[in-house]
């Protein structure tokens, strides 16, 4: 073969391909918006209206159980990932850890980026049944908040690092202790940081493994940090199948709630990493 | 002058106090930011222990080779043979990966190579997108779309016949939840190439792809090699897609278009029996060690053979 007919050939397969796969993006974020959208805007008031007693069965009701049970499993599972992973980026910088050591957290930490959710789930099931509790809401935040932990590390690892040395080395210079400069370098990487706890957020109000044996999938309102909840996609998994054509539309209005707030997420977080970029020593003027 | 009486006695009494607070938060500190870097290790070591522990009462009644090996799977009769769902797992992660990596590779190097300007943020800004769409959304289009696509069209057109749900249609929804995920890993490494690399090669008369193909994906190989693997280990540990579209049938598939299982679909598809048969919680529990235990390997593995490759295809 020709080696211009060869590059022309790969050319057109390197363009098809990218082509191919932004067709499937919009097949999959299509067919959710249409179908769900559907559902939602014939009926707005699902994602308000507490469930009916028989809902698995009639879908009586709205779905604000799972509204809600997400947000208060993933709001505070992301706060608690938040402290946690930016302490433990802050550690993996030179100044309180040596090469070595840090070496080998890294390590661990992309061994549990690579973990499969459902282990986590499994993991704190297990913990559940060790203590004698029943699954709930608080074990959700738990289940999410290990989750989200990896994810959110590695974007603040990320973004500690790109922060120039130039801040770190005025603020030792100016006798600062170490935690005073980490607090400077966090504030120079804020546009990182904050678009890592977004995206982890999102991944977090995603995620289905990890909640599916640990948050109880009630079809009730959440009433209290032990009492079992449920979250959009626990609901989405289990009515996406169902035999009763309302149960089922519940669950294409809930994957289109799902995937608004998701891409909203995405775009808030390149937008607030842009307006946080003034905090960047030689960011955006 | 004598310094102003107040301020200036005050601000020389305090200065010790002041240095000695910043110098107890900063011991503080350095205690909590210390165990959050050992919390990482802890957090590993917690899950693993308490998996081993929680899977020694099935390995205690049955031996670990009969269970990998027996395609047996009945908790009720207390037969615990993980092999369909083992065989139901290779089927989906190989054919996702034959159907995900060769797209994934094009279109990285698209972003990478051939796309510019506004172009190139577009796509790559959609691949984001992509990636970060939850796989349960992943599993409801698999559903409404895939599903009828593969019985309806796919089996018939190749001589079978699917119900729809199957090994088939969940290796096509993870192809494509795996792509972008090696793609922007890909772009990464390709991104990270000096530009000398690819003025050298056209300088001696390399076309671009021959550029591309001998030299760049070389020097970026062990980067795009790495993302390969970690995708392996993704769709390896993918768990909801396969429970919604793989039909839950815990035999050994005889063709790609059967329905089947995998490990972590058995997981979540057997979860109801758990409460009333302790011996099945265990082995389910088992099933997640393996899980963690393999993706561990490909990690692993990711890392050895990259140092290799790194070594191997210097520049």
């Amino acid at each position: 073969m020709n080696r211009y007919t060869e590059q022309r050939i790969f050319a057109f397969l390197a363009r098809a391909s990218a082509a191919l796969i932004l067709a499937v993006l919009a097949i999959v974020v299509g067919v959710t918006i249409y179908r769900g959208g559907r559902v939602f805007l014939t009926d707005p008031a699902v994602v308000i209206t507490p469930p009916g007693s028989r809902y698995m069965l009639d879908g009586g009701g709205g779905f604000l159980h799972a509204v809600l049970g997400s947000l208060f499993i993933v709001v505070p599972a992301t706060i608690v990932a938040m402290i946690l992973s930016l302490s433990t980026a802050v550690y993996l910088q030179s100044d309180y850890s040596s090469e070595r050591t840090s070496d080998v957290i890294n390590m661990f930490l992309n061994v549990l980026w690579g973990t499969p959710p459902i282990v986590y789930g499994v993991f704190v099931l297990t913990i559940i049944i060790a203590v004698g509790a029943q699954t709930s809401l608080i074990f959700g935040v738990i289940a999410i908040a290990i989750f989200q932990y990896p994810i959110m590390t590695r974007y603040a690892d990320e973004a500690l690092r790109s922060a120039p040395d130039a801040v770190k080395e005025a603020s030792y210079g100016l006798g600062a202790t170490r935690f005073e400069t980490a607090k400077v370098t966090i504030r120079a990487a804020l546009p990182g940081v904050i678009a890592g706890i977004i995206m982890g957020f999102a991944r977090g109000i995603g995620d289905a493994a990890t909640v599916l044996f640990t948050a109880g999938r009630s079809t009730q309102m959440p009433g209290g940090p032990f009492d079992p909840a449920t979250t959009l996609p626990i609901l989405i998994f289990e009515q996406a199948a169902s035999f009763n054509a309302e149960v089922r539309s519940h669950a294409y209005a809930a994957s289109f709630v799902l995937i608004v707030a998701v891409l909203a997420l995405i775009v808030a977080s390149k937008l607030l990493a842009g307006r946080y970029a003034r905090f960047t020593p030689g960011g955006r003027q | 002058m004598a310094p102003t009486t107040d301020n200036g006695r005050n601000a020389e009494t305090n200065r010790p106090d002041r240095l000695g607070r910043r110098l107890v938060i900063e011991r503080l500190s350095s205690y909590w930011i210390l165990g959050a870097g050992l919390f990482a290790i802890a957090l590993f070591g917690l899950i693993v222990l308490t998996l081993v522990q929680q899977s020694i009462p099935i390995v205690s009644e049955h031996s670990l080779l009969e269970m990998l090996t027996s395609t047996n799977w009945d908790p009720a009769q207390e037969e615990f043979g993980f092999m369909p769902a083992i065989v139901g797992t290779i089927y989906v992660t190989v054919l996702s990966m034959a159907m995900g990596t060769p797209i994934a590779i094009l279109a990285a190097i698209y972003i990478a190579e051939y796309a510019e300007g506004r172009m190139k943020v577009i796509v790559s800004s959609f691949i984001d997108v992509l990636a970060a769409i939850p796989s349960v959304i992943f599993g409801l289009v698999g559903l409404i779309v895939v599903v009828p696509f593969v019985g309806d069209y796919l089996a018939p057109a190749l001589g079978t016949h699917s119900i729809g749900l199957g090994i088939v249609t969940v290796s096509l929804v993870m192809a494509i939840i795996v792509t972008p995920f090696m793609i922007s890993l890909s772009v990464e490494s390709l991104e990270a190439l000096p530009d000398e690399l690819r003025e050298a090669s056209l300088g001696v008369g390399a076309t671009k792809w021959e550029t591309i193909r001998s030299v760049l994906l070389r020097a970026a190989g062990p980067g795009i090699f790495s993302a390969i693997l970690l995708g392996f280990g993704r769709v390896f540990g993918a768990t909801i897609v396969p429970a919604m579209l793989i039909g839950g049938q815990t035999a050994i598939p005889e063709s790609p278009f059967d329905a089947g299982e995998t490990l972590p679909s058995l997981i979540v598809n057997d979860f109801g029996e758990l409460m009333s048969i302790p011996l099945t919680q265990s082995a389910l529990i088992l099933v997640g060690l393996l899980l963690l235990v393999i993706v561990w390997l490909f990690n692993f593995g990711a890392m050895l053979i990259r140092r290799r490759l790194q070594r191997r295809w210097q520049y």
